[in-house]
């Protein structure tokens, strides 16, 4: 995109100036030089999911060989982990917990953001100050004391007591990104519907939300992956394949002995989880771009 | 079908801000009110209350006899046509038109088909299915009257619907509203602060400014006797000529010379407010200037003088001719805020004397840069306190001591 920009408003003015050779030669510059710079950075992101990939097609006795492509091909590692009970109740708590936190946090936060986009209220700063503080609140200081509240009350190693804190978290981002769409929405669209016989709840659910679907598509992506990537308060919160999502369940993998790591088990449950967020991110990429950079240009 | 009364309405914001002050006014039933003055002078806010979409301080709004303060937007039966159109861009037309009945859960079959009366009166027939980002400004206006007209409400309420559009467009669909206007014979306040819309569009003009209304009446009216001098600069175009003058005896001193005041205007000047006598600010509209060479009869209605024209503009069925006249600047702040609102400040105020124009008829043989002599018609002489800037003249037709009271309550300039 950037490589696109940068070239083509390096030749117009040269171009105009007559002296198309050395405006080519200008252009082909700077193509080399960003493609040069793009292909590095699609290397060294690149190379460490390969070698994931490459891991998790590896026999167990050649994972540790060094070499990069594998040398004896398999898909054990993946009929493994998928034979595992602990692995695919894994992935069915990972996927309920990370899609009921999103929903309600969009649900709240799309409230919250309404509010703040339109109301004039008192203490509208501070909310917002309130929940950029929480967004900063170093996450492993809260666990401590959440672990011994969720054992009190019960909620320790359920859907409830993860959904809870991955919610709390997501909230303050999902305020942001929403609000900002909703303040770019004119104020007449909701007045006319007003005016059309709306309630203000049908306003919202007939006007805003289906104009700003955009917004609430990439919010809801942004959520999904970070609850999807948490492991900090899976690993402290659960404990068995009652509410354990994967990142958990991928670090309690064991080996045949306690002194073998596995590897390839680990790098086949690593790829899989990273596969849907993956697509995810491609088919939604046009909407998290446009989400993002929306209100930047008046359309 | 309702008429609308504003009761003593005062609208004041939280910082204190009065936008409209003790409106008066009554639209009765079936009528196109226009509310018109510069911006920031309370119009639209006046009409967001009819809507609902602002809260009334003080004085009461009825719609159809019914007090209306308190209810929502959706029970007041309007609809309403916004500056920028307000369509929903997720909607296709048709959806957008038919949105206002889908929430009254009327059924489909009777949605499309006042749906499909709408878009035929509106020519809007075969871009019902497109979405509004592909439509020109112009059919997005109709879409806008479309969604108003589809529900056939008691009131239309209308916020500069033109102002987005180049101006040939702008002629166009002002012809179409009124036509509308005429056959829905709905109730309507259309707002504007285009003086030649309201007067080619309204049953009765509301001129309104800085919160107050200034004047109610038919177009006709406010063109002939304006109460106050904001009216009179407001109305008409090009705008109304002051100048300073004194009254002694049976005629009005003036820089361009001594008018003798015509026996009508005369009973009007005495059954005006003032009397007939001190200073006084002249208005003289451009149109009643004539090149001196046309008028026969002369002498006796009117007075003649020379004057060099600075510039002359031929419009081919008129020429605009501008000369200056030797004389102090009239100063009022009603004037001094209407020039600051056309932004024509520096242009009055230059070369110590005042700049005039005059309507003058293609046969003229007037030139650029020559002395011209030019005659006015004393029978349209308008007269002005200099200190409240009301009119000195009584209503014609009045004739003796009271100053005919014109529906609507008027309000007296601050």
């Amino acid at each position: 995109m950037s490589a696109v920009e940068g070239t083509g408003g390096a030749i117009r003015p040269a171009a105009r100036g007559g002296d198309r050779s050395g405006a080519w030669n200008e252009h082909t510059k700077r193509l080399t030089g960003w493609s040069g710079a793009l292909f590095v950075i699609s290397v060294c992101s690149l190379i460490p999911v390969l070698w994931i990939v490459f891991l998790s097609l590896k026999t167990p006795a050649s994972a540790t060989d060094g070499s990069f492509i594998p040398h004896h091909w398999t898909l054990s590692n993946y009929s493994a982990i998928f034979s595992l009970g602990t692995f695919t109740a894994a992935l069915r708590n990972s996927i309920g917990i990370g899609l009921i936190s999103t929903a309600l946090a969009v649900l709240l936060a799309s409230s919250a953001a309404y509010a703040i986009a339109r109301l004039d209220f008192p203490g509208k700063r501070a909310i917002l100050a309130v929940s950029l503080a929480v967004a900063m609140f170093p996450q492993i200081s809260l666990v401590g004391p959440l672990y011994n509240l969720w054992r009190q009350v019960g909620l320790y190693d359920t859907w409830p007591g993860l959904i809870i804190p991955y919610m709390t978290f997501a909230l303050p981002l999902s305020i942001y990104t929403l609000s900002a769409f909703f303040r770019d929405i004119p104020w007449e669209l909701e007045q006319a519907a007003q005016v059309d016989g709306a309630t203000p709840f049908q306003a919202f659910t007939k006007v805003i939300v289906p104009l700003a679907a955009p917004g609430i598509v990439t919010t809801f992506i942004i959520v999904f992956i970070i609850c999807w990537n948490d492991f900090v308060f899976a690993i402290s919160l659960t404990s068995t394949s009652a509410a354990q999502t994967v990142p958990a369940a991928i670090s309690s993998f064991s080996g045949v002995s306690q002194f073998t790591v596995p590897y390839g088990d680990i790098a086949a449950a690593a790829v899989v989880v990273t596969v849907p967020v993956m697509i995810l991110v491609l088919i939604f990429q046009r909407r998290i771009v446009a989400g993002l950079t929306a209100g930047a240009v008046k359309g | 079908m309702a008429e609308i009364q504003f009761d003593d309405v005062t609208k004041r914001y939280a910082d204190g801000f009065e936008a409209v002050k003790h409106l008066n006014l009554q639209v009765p039933d079936g009528d196109l009110m226009i509310l018109v003055g510069p911006s920031g002078c309370g119009k639209s806010t006046a009409l967001r209350m009819v809507a609902g979409l602002e809260d009334i301080s003080e004085g009461q709004l009825k719609i159809g006899g019914q007090v209306v303060n308190e209810r929502a937007p959706k029970d007041r039966d309007i609809a309403m046509v916004f500056q920028n159109y307000a369509l929903y861009p997720h909607m296709t037309v048709r959806d957008n038109m038919g949105f206002a009945l889908k929430l009254a859960k009327v059924p489909d079959a009777e949605i499309n088909q006042k749906v499909n009366e709408a878009a035929k009166i509106l020519d809007l027939e075969q871009h019902l299915e497109r979405k509004p980002a592909n439509l020109s400004g112009g059919q997005r206006q109709r879409v806008a009257m479309g969604r108003a007209i589809v529900r056939s409400p008691s009131v239309f309420l209308m916020d500069e619907p033109l102002s987005n559009l180049d101006a040939k467009l702008r002629v166009q669909m002002r012809t179409e509203i009124s036509r509308i206007q005429q056959r829905m014979n709905t109730t309507t306040i259309y707002v504007t602060h285009d003086q030649t819309e309201a007067m080619t569009l309204g049953d009765r003009i509301a001129v309104m400014r800085a919160g107050i209304l200034q004047q109610v009446g038919p177009p006709s009216e406010l063109y002939g006797h304006p109460n106050n001098l904001f009216v009179a600069g407001f109305i008409g175009s090009p705008s109304m000529n002051f100048l300073p003058g004194e009254i002694e005896g049976d005629s009005v001193k003036l820089p361009i010379g001594n008018v003798r005041i015509p026996d009508e205007l005369r009973r009007r000047l005495e059954g005006g407010p003032g009397g007939a006598r001190g200073g006084v600010i002249a208005g003289l509209r451009p149109e009643h200037f004539e090149d001196a060479g046309l008028v026969a009869d002369r002498a006796s209605r009117g007075v003649t003088f020379t004057a060099r024209i600075d510039v002359l503009e031929s419009m081919g069925s008129e020429f605009y001719a501008y000369f200056m006249v030797e004389s102090e600047q009239v100063s009022s702040r009603e004037l001094e805020e209407l020039a600051a609102d056309t932004g024509g400040t520096d242009l009055q105020s230059t070369r110590g004397g005042t700049q005039m124009t005059a309507r003058l008829a293609a046969e003229s043989r007037v030139r650029q840069g020559q002395d011209l002599e030019l005659w006015f018609d004393a029978n349209h002489l308008q007269l002005f306190d200099p200190d409240s800037g009301r009119s000195l003249l009584a209503q014609a037709g009045a004739g003796t001591s009271t100053p005919t009271p014109t529906a609507g309550g008027l309000q007296g300039p601050s």
